[in-house]
């Protein structure tokens, strides 16, 4: 069988991170190739090599696609050769109908005058393929998430597909919408479309995958075929989450101390889908002294449970208890959650964490202001040195900490969203993936300082979906999915092929 | 009061040149530099009227008003909003004051804090909307313009109001008398303008020690001495002129003071540093414990009593209210703002750069009118300044 695609060597640099490193993956015509691997594995950076959002010569290696070597220098190159990517967040706009949406960019027209009929005739015929009955003249909005999908594809289909890139299209559909899904991709199969589905889910890949590319940390670790043998989960998953543990994480002796903090049947909703919930009564303790992790696949609820545990600033109709040192503590706010001792750090330091525009003194003081004012006037000594010592002790690299947020790197800005927190003086503080986007050296930092905190007496909820960084870090951990919270691994016995299995299994129940 | 301390704390980089320094802080340095030139190329077509004693009293009166809503528009701007209902806001409030004092015998005093607490309520009804309601600050202000604008013309009944009793006239057109008795020249004038020049540099001085005895680096001694021995000429020559006319006039203190108070607010108090987080970036400000919503809600009623302000003495000049009063006054403010260095994204402005937008405005308006420009060209004139001030401002960030 010939291949459609070849990607040679595809080396791949960020600033201070090698994302994808001498990756090889070779797709046949007319299969579906499942690519696989952890959160951050380099799944994601490939498929943007392959179509070209990362356009020829900000990568090395090559791109062999039907036989010839090619240099994408934006999407619409690779979609001019039919390939097609539908990524994990979907790209539709909400308020335009399903016809306007498959046509959008590329509308049915003549001297720009869009021709409804053709577009709507060729929308229904679209749709039959795709097996979803809606009027072309349907909003999108009105569709649920599985019916979108569905419109995507369609949309992909308009554009005379020959490779298919599914990224995680499952991930938020429920089982009889995925099912219809992986028909989907059996019957284009059929026709000679080949795709490449991302996934998490592994009952899925083994149902309709004929060969399995498995990727980590930014490097090809092998290819399975289906064709030849039957692969089992435990094989993939083997393949996902084999590799050593060297020496990434500061040695640390925990010293635990009694439950200092409790939550107990926590609920949240989605802040727009009322009746859809999205934190399902967490259970869970912190001890003094202790780091505990939640482990979970993206989407699982985490940042969601801990954002409606910080004041409410995620979902609605939140309910639920939390306990401080066995008095219960008022978090309906942020101002009341941080004048209670909570702190948390968020996973997306730029939206959520910095204001960008500020110098890094103005970052650390921001969340306790009070700290470095008498009678709402600002001390500027005082601040200055509390920012200049926290730059010493975070060792925050910058000329002085006048520096502007929005110009030190992810790893400088991270250790600044710590400042802050540090500076409100928490007892429990919520780590949300402190170290995402962060070169190595830089992680090893960020490990130091939780340690040091646990240290201090503090409990750290420190939330990743990178499992060796949990295993590395962590005296318990707990296994969050679709919103509830599904093991509790003592760290003893815990191990990425336990924390997989959980979820697998809890996935499939 | 120190009122300097954020603009000169920046510079890290040791051993800083003057040319570096002034490189580095083009943006600041670059809008007093406009200003200046501008005044220096009116001194010189309007062969000297510019800077008369009488011309530069008329200048401060005529621009006192928008220099003062200017400073509650800097705040709605940081904080990443806008108010377009101002104008309409001095013209109703001046309305009222008429109305109470000429129509229903209220007395000045009485009057002048009812029409604050106007104002205020109107800025608390806008802000209520745009805080809590979440409707943009665009629409409910313009809804504002309209409604004010409006209810102006029921209250005056079309009518012009007027005039006024002495001491409501004072606010605008008195001076501050002179306690030395000086024959044609107001010694007092002379005495508060060094006074506060004593003041300013007083504290500049302090701001610099504990800036070196912390570490940070300075702007070059040469420097400052040159920029504290350039403000003291400014400064005393300013004060000189105006003692040779009728001194200071009432209203030049009122604009001074607050001046000075909004300077402080943003640069030292929490409550200013929250609105410069707001607006830089509201999620993360709110994930802070910053009460996001009450601080958009106060800052429009911030601007709703300035504007009352800005009312009282507007028609206080005039000495009569009209249905027209205010007309186009917010897009005045609104410029004065952005030429200022405001950024219309929020997060970036400073008093100063809105004071100094103010007299660019101000000195313009005066100067093309003394050179007989008509109405028509000087808003062109007006337009394309403001458009490449900012665009301006725009390419120097990209930088």
């Amino acid at each position: 069988m010939n291949s459609i695609l070849e990607m040679r060597e595809i080396t791949k640099t960020f600033p201070g991170v090698k994302a994808l490193d001498n990756v090889n993956i070779t797709v046949k015509a007319g299969e579906i190739h499942a690519l696989v691997g952890e959160n951050g594995a380099g799944k994601s950076t490939l498929m943007k090599v392959l179509s070209g959002v990362y356009p020829h010569g900000s990568y090395s290696g090559s791109i062999i696609y039907e036989g010839e070597e090619r240099r994408f220098k934006g999407i619409a190159d690779s979609e001019a050769l039919g390939i097609i990517i539908i990524h994990q967040e979907l790209a539709l706009v909400p308020l335009l109908s399903i016809a306007e949406n498959i046509f959008l960019g590329n509308e049915q027209a003549h001297y720009g005058i869009i021709d409804w009929s053709a577009a709507f005739a060729r929308t229904k015929q679209l749709l039959k393929v795709v097996g979803l009955d809606e009027s072309p003249e349907t909003l999108v909005t009105n569709l649920g998430v599985g019916k979108q999908q569905l419109v995507e594809i369609a949309k992909a289909l308009s554009k005379k597909v020959k490779l298919l890139i599914l990224d995680e299209p499952t991930a938020s559909l429920n089982e009889k919408d995925s099912d219809a899904l992986l028909n989907l991709l059996l019957q284009f199969k059929a026709q000679g479309i080949s795709s490449i589905l991302i996934s998490h889910k592994l009952n899925e890949i083994s149902k309709v995958a004929d060969a399995i590319t498995v990727l980590r940390d930014g490097g090809t670790v092998e290819t399975l075929d289906c064709r030849a043998e039957t692969v089992s989960e435990d094989r993939i998953i083997r393949g996902m989450v084999g590799r050593t543990m060297e020496d990434r994480y500061p040695k640390r002796e925990p010293n635990i101390g009694e439950t200092i903090f409790e939550v107990e049947n926590w609920s949240a909703y989605h802040p727009i889908h009322t009746h859809m919930q999205v934190v399902k009564s967490v259970n869970l303790s912190i001890r003094r002294g202790e780091i505990v992790g939640i482990a979970g696949l993206m989407g699982a609820g985490r940042t969601e449970f801990a954002m409606s545990l910080f004041g409410r600033s995620y979902g609605q109709n939140i309910t639920g208890r939390v306990v401080l040192h066995g008095k219960e503590i008022d978090v309906s706010t942020v101002e009341k959650a941080v004048s209670n001792r909570i702190a948390y750090a968020t996973e997306d330091r730029k939206t959520y964490g910095l204001v960008l525009a500020e110098d890094i003194r103005k970052n650390v003081t921001l969340a306790n202001l009070e700290g470095v004012s008498r009678n709402l006037v600002i001390d500027d000594v005082q601040e200055l040195a509390v920012a200049n010592d926290y730059r010493a002790k975070m060792r925050i690299r910058s000329p002085s900490v006048f520096q502007e947020a929005v110009n030190l790197s992810g790893g400088n800005q991270q250790k600044v969203v710590l400042s802050k927190w540090l500076f409100s003086d928490p007892e429990i503080l919520i780590l949300d993936e402190p170290t995402r986007g962060i070169d190595v050296g830089a992680k090893y930092e960020i490990y130091t300082i939780i340690n040091r905190l646990a240290d201090g007496g503090k409990g750290v909820l420190m939330i990743s979906s990178e499992m060796p960084e949990l295993l590395g870090m962590c005296d318990r951990i707990y296994v969050m999915n679709e919103g509830s919270l599904i093991a509790e691994l003592d760290i003893a016995d815990a191990s990425q092929e336990k924390i997989m299995h959980a979820i697998v299994k809890s996935g499939r129940r | 009061m120190d009122t300097r301390t954020a603009d000169d704390l920046h510079v890290s980089q040791p051993k800083t040149s003057w040319m570096e320094f002034i490189k580095a802080h083009f943006r600041d340095y670059g809008m007093l530099l406009s200003l200046l030139v501008i005044m220096l190329f009116f001194q010189v077509v309007t062969n000297g009227t510019l800077l008369r004693p009488l011309n530069l009293t008329n200048l401060v009166l005529q621009n006192s008003y928008i220099v003062i809503m200017a400073l509650g528009m800097l705040l709605v701007i940081v904080a990443g909003h806008i108010d377009l209902s101002v104008g309409s806001i001095v013209g109703f409030v001046g309305g009222l004051a008429a109305m109470m004092m000429v129509r229903w015998g209220f007395d000045p005093v009485t009057t002048t804090i009812a029409c604050l607490i106007m104002g205020g309520l109107i800025g608390a009804a806008q802000g209520y909307w745009v805080a809590y309601s979440k409707v943009p600050s665009f629409i409910v202000t313009l809804a504002g313009m309209l409604v004010f604008k409006g209810l102006t013309l029921a209250l005056l009944g079309g009518m012009s109001v007027g005039p006024f009793p002495v001491v409501f006239q004072r606010l605008s057109s008195g001076f501050i008398p002179d306690v030395f008795g000086g024959q044609g020249f107001n010694y007092t004038a002379l005495f508060l303008g060094i006074a506060s020049l004593t003041a300013l540099i007083y504290f500049s001085f302090r701001s610099r020690s504990n800036q070196l005895k912390h570490g940070v680096e300075t702007a070059p001694f040469g420097l400052f001495a040159f920029k504290n021995g350039l403000l003291a000429v400014l400064v005393i020559a300013f004060c000189y002129l105006m003692a040779t006319y009728r001194g200071l006039p009432n209203v030049l203190v009122i604009m001074a003071v607050l001046i000075a108070l909004y300077a402080f607010v943003t640069n030292r108090t929490t409550i200013g540093r929250r609105i410069y987080a707001l607006g830089g970036n509201e999620k993360a400000a709110k994930l802070s414990g910053i009460k996001t919503e009450r601080l958009t809600f106060l800052t429009f009623v911030n601007m709703g009593v300035l504007a009352g302000l800005a009312g009282l003495i507007f028609a206080a000049r005039l000495n009569t209210a009209t249905p027209k009063a205010g007309l186009g006054f917010e897009l005045d403010v609104i410029a004065a703002v952005f030429i200022g260095g405001a950024s219309a994204t929020g997060g970036v402005g400073k008093v100063t750069g809105a004071v100094i937008g103010a007299f660019v405005m101000g000195v313009m308006n005066n100067g093309m009118s003394i050179l007989g420009i008509g109405i028509d060209y000087q808003q062109v004139i007006k337009g394309l300044v403001l458009l490449a001030a900012v665009s301006l401002d725009v390419y120097n960030r990209k930088k």
